[in-house]
């Protein structure tokens, strides 16, 4: 049976053509129409116009590993590569090449990866816990010595995530506070207690939304930035470097980025509020008959200043426990890039989820206080 | 790598030839009217100073930097005639060793060899992964690595990796670029013998660019010195080391080098 690969004659096996990755499934499936080879058979592989890697590997699977080593012996007209090819293949084919399949029970493993989880989330837990100490013990005996602050990073850093950030925390917390508008007059109107509206983002913004939507922006805004800088540095062994010059890498690169946060989140807080009574100010100038004045007169008799002082009195705790959590998790890098991109997701998933839980427990308190 | 029968004959063919290269990075010339030859089944050692270009010089014949002037034959063809699609076709003929190993880091080691296997030979994954075994197995590592991902393993280790995955595909140019930086001497000793090995086995060309005297003597056939902005000299190592050059008598005859020399003619 004369073929474009192989040829069979009674006791005699011939390979020719081109024994190559490209005719790889051609050449698989030649071989396996054979079955087994028995060592009776000669074997010629004089025909062979092309072999490599693969065409090799098919080859030494099919004549066996042995017979594959005496190449020398019993081709020797073979052209002087392709001799040395099968024996250097035949070679590495000697190691077992089957790697035993994973097994897998789906059930222990289900609940082993639970057990995993939670005492990854414990462990976490407490990482966060020893960093924040050990960023107050490097904070607290600085603010003393003030030769010691570092004024332009701090100050980069508070462009970077203050300044900056000013246009998209305005833009949004102008449209919660539309919606909200919107929402409250639909609600209210059934009541003919439409003028509410006013309070109703008044209050929202003054105690929650201003502070809390800044706050979840920079989360996913700077946490992640923090943890991306901190992360590629810690890979390209820079804070390792930092180290071994005796140099505190907390005081260098965690303290400028906290202290900057301190300073712009209750700036953004600010900026939140405004723009979101902006925002109900306008719907309810355009829509819903109240005038500006009104809207501005209705604020000052109703609402007291003890609001705003509780929603911005939270901005402080959000911004430490962002920036914390931005550059744990940068510091929690190894190595490679998949790395950076888990950490910087679980750093904008943390610190989102710190601040809302913190919201909350905060409102209950000052619910409970009468704030 | 497709070696013929006649590939005796094929041999001291050129297969890749730079002719006048001229590389430019705004004002500062990397390369001017750069000529260099690399035959059929050598290993061909580029040397040079920090700084003269040959990394550019690399990154310019496989592709990866547009040259400002000059043509690059390879494999017969001239890459900048040809379209996107050729010019994939021809690339596939390259394996590439970067510096640093470039493992993608998301893939563990099999799945790195297996890549091109599945994107270019249509291979399925279970034969891809088979074969990259292999390759695993043909540079000197244990097929029992081939679940582990790049970042666990030695810098030796990372360096065999690469160079299974730049043979992935039978290449018939290999590329690397300083195999042996960073390695312990034993480790580096080993990676030129295996260079070799695979080389007279495989039947490959090597353009090998390289700080290490050692590789130089014990892998290759051919030296060319980047010099001046171009190939100052390309021949046989002791012709090379007794050119009449500043840098190249320092580098040659340097104490490094002597001893370089020395353990060789040992």
């Amino acid at each position: 049976m004369p073929d474009e690969w192989l040829t069979v004659e009674g006791a005699n096996i011939s390979f020719q053509g081109k024994w190559t990755l490209d005719n790889f499934h051609a050449l698989k499936s030649v071989l396996s129409q054979q079955g087994e080879l028995s060592s009776k058979k000669k074997i010629s592989l004089n025909g062979i116009e092309r072999l490599d890697t693969a065409g090799a590997a098919l080859i030494i699977e099919f004549i066996g590993i042995e017979r594959a080593k005496q190449v020398p012996e019993w081709a020797s007209e073979l052209p002087k590569e392709q001799q040395a090819l099968l024996v250097r293949i035949a070679e590495a084919m000697e190691v077992p090449l089957d790697i035993p399949p994973c097994t897998r029970h789906s059930i222990t493993d289900a609940l082993a990866n639970i057990g995993q989880k939670m005492s990854d989330l414990w462990s976490q837990q407490r990482q966060l816990l020893a960093f924040i100490g050990l960023v107050l013990a490097t904070l607290i005996p600085l603010l003393l010595r003030p030769h010691r602050w570092r004024f332009t990073a701090t100050i980069a850093h508070i462009q970077q995530s203050g300044l900056n950030a000013v246009p998209i925390v305005a833009l949004l917390t102008f449209m919660v506070g539309a919606v909200v508008a919107f929402l409250g007059a639909t609600v209210l109107e059934d009541f003919g207690a439409t003028i509410y509206t006013i309070d109703l983002v008044a209050f929202s913004f003054l105690r929650e939304f201003g502070v809390l939507l800044a706050a979840i922006l920079l989360a996913g805004r700077t946490a992640s930035a923090f943890t991306a800088q901190l992360g590629a540095m810690k890979s390209n062994e820079e804070i390792d470097a930092l180290q071994a010059q005796g140099l505190d890498p907390i005081e260098l690169l965690v303290l400028p980025r906290v202290i900057a946060m301190l300073v712009s989140l209750p700036l953004l807080a600010f900026v939140g509020m405004l723009s979101g009574l902006l925002g109900g100010a306008v719907v309810a100038s355009l829509s819903l008959d109240i005038s500006l004045t009104q809207f501005m007169t209705t604020l000052q008799k109703d609402m007291s200043v003890t609001h705003f002082l509780v929603g911005l009195s939270k901005a402080p705790v959000f911004a430490f426990v962002i920036a914390v959590i931005g550059c744990l998790e940068g510091f929690k890098v190894s190595g490679s890039a998949q790395s950076v991109g888990a950490h910087t997701t679980s750093s904008v998933v943390q610190s989102i989820f710190m601040v809302i839980l913190i919201d909350a427990l905060a409102a209950l308190f000052f619910m409970e206080m009468g704030w | 790598m497709t070696h013929s029968n006649k590939s005796s004959e094929q041999h001291s063919q050129p297969v890749i030839s730079v002719r006048g290269l001229v590389n430019r990075f705004g004002a500062n010339v990397v390369h001017e009217n750069l000529d260099l030859t690399l035959n059929q089944g050598e290993i061909l050692g580029v040397v040079g100073g920090s700084g003269t270009g040959k990394s550019v010089l690399l990154r310019s014949i496989v592709g990866l930097k547009r040259p400002n002037d000059g043509t690059i034959e390879v494999l017969g063809t001239r890459l900048n005639d040809l379209s996107e699609e050729q010019r994939s076709q021809v690339e596939r003929r390259f394996g590439v060793l970067f510096q640093r190993g470039a493992l993608f880091s998301s893939l563990n080691l099999q799945e790195n060899i297996a890549l091109p296997l599945i994107e270019h030979a249509k291979l399925g994954r279970e034969e891809a992964e088979y074969l990259a075994r292999l390759k695993l197995s043909l540079v000197g590592l244990s097929p029992n690595t081939a679940l582990q991902f790049p970042e666990s393993l030695s810098g030796g280790m990372v360096k065999r990796a690469a160079l299974a995955r730049a043979l992935a595909l039978d290449p018939d140019i290999l590329f690397l670029d300083e195999p042996t930086a960073g390695l312990d001497p034993i480790g580096a000793a080993a990676f030129d013998e295996l260079l070799v090995t695979l080389r007279d086995a495989l039947g490959f060309s090597v353009f090998l660019v390289t700080h290490d005297l050692d590789t130089l003597y014990a892998a290759c056939d051919r030296v060319a010195v980047l010099s001046q902005k171009r190939v100052l000299v390309t021949d046989t190592l002791a012709r090379v080391a007794s050119y009449d050059d500043e840098w190249i008598q320092d580098y040659f005859q340097g104490p490094r080098g002597r001893a370089a020399q020395h353990a060789h003619q040992n």
